[in-house]
């Protein structure tokens, strides 16, 4: 029999819990920005807002590009294209104003960044996590996603260590667009991409939820904010990398080989503390604003992890490597080259797009043959 | 097992990650750059998954 009292201490404990995980959120930011700097702390906020919007609002890269592929649903992409166009429109005059202090996500287009944009897009319909999604995922506790992330972040270090010999197999100089005239073309080129979308689609769902309208607007203050506190846009890939760097370099691996980590710029932040690593702060916020939304929720941490044979988990470590050293070939993940690319002007960001999408197609129809979904 | 094991797994290993990297290189708040990148008047020094190496720390 449930009595006054119990019902009172039912709806006590949400409040305690949720005023306990912002606390602890306000907590860590005062932490960094005492610790390490102002500059830092904000970075970490930044971080706690993307991973608070991205699973709050659940606005993810992955889920929508397999909607699109499988019922014909474009809203959740149309969302991106919105946010990105968002970023765009501030980005560029900024870029433009501030080129000393600000820079944008450029990489150029070559062989192997084509071919690690398609692995990536497959890799990623694989776990259901993109290089944002698996962050969020593993701090909302998706079990699939916590297994692949150690191995993102290790395939991220491999695949850095061999930048330089992929790029070397045939790259373009970095391309950019820049100005109002880049931005008009962006506009143009994320128009022609929604309309694409249209008539691509089932009629039934051509809409755009109001939950990823504010999605889409939110992130993009966020991203916004992220270069003008960092002077760089919102990656997650190098920082990544940069941990499982400072661990094999910490256990006395040789880092020396590798053209990448041995140089100037790569050894010095190797031997700075990982709080003044603005990616890694990002990715930090991420998982807890995660943790934060799915602890607030009521029972949102209650499910079950589900069953998944032993060739799942495989897959899910695979994938994660993969995960990893492409989004390095690709100088960047959804995030880092396409979300950040295009906003910023570089055109490998659409080519990323184009790849990845393609990969994504092949990436979806392996997810069952590898039994982390049941066969339709 | 619920998510909320496999959250505080991923919280437990975020958390020596930062342990292990803040015995090994410590912070020091008197190296801080100002608040803000733009109108700091210095350029963009961290690291990011589209930048090759250069000697500059970009």
């Amino acid at each position: 029999m449930t009595t006054t009292a119990d019902i009172h201490a039912a709806a006590a404990t949400p409040v305690w819990r949720r005023g306990g995980l912002v606390l602890a959120a306000l907590a860590a930011v005062l932490a960094t920005a005492l610790l390490v700097g102002g500059r830092y702390g904000l970075l970490l906020a930044v971080g706690l807002g993307f991973g608070i919007v991205l699973e709050g609002l659940r606005f993810g890269f992955a889920g929508p590009w397999r909607a699109m592929i499988l019922r014909r649903d474009p809203g959740g992409l149309w969302a991106q294209l919105l946010s990105i166009a968002l970023v765009s429109l501030v980005a560029f005059p900024l870029l433009a104003a501030n080129q000393g202090e600000l820079s944008g996500a450029q990489g150029p287009i070559g062989f192997a960044m084509i071919a690690g944009a398609f692995v990536f897009g497959a890799a990623m319909q694989v776990v259901l996590g993109c290089g944002s999604g698996t962050l969020v995922n593993a701090g909302s506790g998706n079990a699939v996603s916590l297994v692949a992330l150690p191995f993102f972040a290790i395939g991220s270090f491999a695949g850095a260590y061999h930048l330089i010999w992929w790029t070397d197999l045939g790259a373009l100089p970095v391309l950019t667009l820049s100005g109002w005239q880049g931005a008009a073309i962006t506009l143009l080129g994320l128009s022609a991409v929604a309309a694409l979308l249209w008539k691509l689609s089932a009629p039934e769902h051509r809409r755009l939820p109001r939950r990823l309208i504010v999605a889409a607007v939110l992130l993009a203050a966020l991203a916004v904010l992220n270069l003008i506190v960092a002077g760089q846009p919102w990656g997650v890939v190098y920082g990544l990398g940069l941990w499982a760097a400072k661990a094999a370099s910490a256990a006395g691996a040789d880092l020396s080989g590798s053209a990448f980590w041995s140089a100037p710029g790569s050894v010095e932040r190797l031997t700075h503390s990982l709080l003044t690593d603005y990616t890694s702060l990002t990715n930090i916020g991420i998982i807890l604003g995660a943790f934060l939304v799915a602890g607030w929720r009521t029972g949102g941490l209650s499910q079950n992890i589900p069953y998944l044979p032993a060739q799942a988990w495989v897959a899910a470590i695979v994938a994660g490597f993969l995960l990893g050293y492409s989004s390095r070939l690709a100088f960047g993940c959804n995030v880092g080259a396409f979300f950040s690319g295009i906003s910023t002007g570089s055109l490998h960001g659409w080519v990323w797009f184009a790849a990845a999408f393609a990969g994504s197609i092949y990436g979806v129809k392996l997810r069952p043959l590898l039994k982390l979904e049941a066969r339709s | 097992m619920t998510r909320l094991v496999t959250a505080l797994i991923a919280l437990a290993g975020l958390a020596a990650v930062i342990a292990l990297d803040a015995s090994a290189t410590p912070p020091n708040p008197y190296k801080a750059p100002k608040l803000l990148a733009l109108g700091s008047g210095t350029a963009p020094s961290g690291g990011f998954c589209g930048a090759l190496p250069d000697p500059a720390g970009k």
